[in-house]
């Protein structure tokens, strides 16, 4: 299968078609109902962080490429927005009790945690983050 | 996403059906602001109805959490599956809040 690629302007509202054509992905590579859940969990958080931070100086696009090989389901999100690794966000504490919870920082433990590998890499004048799910069980025959 | 609002002689009950995410987090704290503005202080939602949950609206539910608890109420949730359930476990939030199986028990929980 050729890898897909689309590009939507950088705001929340077009989160449902970012949402959308990931899906149509995950299900071409045969992901199971768990594992597509977990997918669109990460890449939601990824998508909503380069709205938030990577154009505050002036609107700009997220690029959403899915590349499916035999072994598994590559997705990456694109911006041009200054450098920012997302990755070397601190972790949140998950055992902090209710009123010592801080709102904020599960996004980038969803995205570790809900996907097999996550990479990112600054090239080209753009930030890269890219996701990685194993297809488990799929017949490539 | 919508909320389907049962005022219980014990609690609000909410049933929350489809998306809970960043588009949708904020009309759901809005909504739950003016019930706890207009006095309510123990809600249980019953998530049977949810699709899905990412962090934003994770954050919508600990927000409210803590504005109940700070008037003495809670939120409590039930009826959590499969994959919402996965996402409550990997953030922590399953042992922050009490989840029980039926809103019915949560209730009697209330006593």
């Amino acid at each position: 299968m050729p890898p897909v690629r689309t590009t939507v302007a950088a705001q929340l509202e077009n989160l449902g078609l970012a949402v959308a054509f990931v899906e149509e992905a995950a299900e071409r590579a045969g992901l199971g109902h768990q594992q597509t859940f977990g997918l669109l969990v990460a890449v939601e958080e990824a998508f909503v962080n380069i709205c938030h931070y990577a154009y505050q100086e002036r609107p700009g696009d997220v690029v959403i490429s899915c590349d499916v090989d035999d072994s598994a389901l590559v997705v990456e999100l694109e911006d041009s927005g200054p450098p920012f690794n997302p990755l070397e966000l601190p972790e949140p504490d998950t055992t902090a009790g209710l009123m010592e919870r801080e709102i904020g920082g599960l996004g980038i433990h969803f995205i570790r945690n809900l996907t097999d590998a996550v990479s990112y890499r600054r090239e080209e004048g753009k930030n890269r983050v890219r996701m990685i799910l194993q297809r488990v069980g799929v017949s490539t025959a | 996403m919508e909320i389907q609002i049962t005022q219980e002689p014990k609690a609000v009950v909410l049933t929350i059906t489809g998306r809970l995410d960043a588009v949708t987090a904020p009309e759901f704290e809005t909504t739950l602001r003016n019930l706890i503005d207009q006095g309510t202080h123990q809600v249980v939602a019953d998530l049977h109805a949810l699709d899905y949950i990412s962090s934003a609206g994770l954050r919508a539910l600990l927000a409210v959490g803590k504005l109940l608890k700070a008037k003495g109420g809670e939120i409590c949730f039930a009826n959590l599956h499969g994959t919402v359930r996965e996402v409550f476990d990997i953030s922590g939030f399953g042992s922050i809040f009490t989840l029980h199986d039926s809103p019915a028990d949560a209730l009697a929980k209330l006593g």
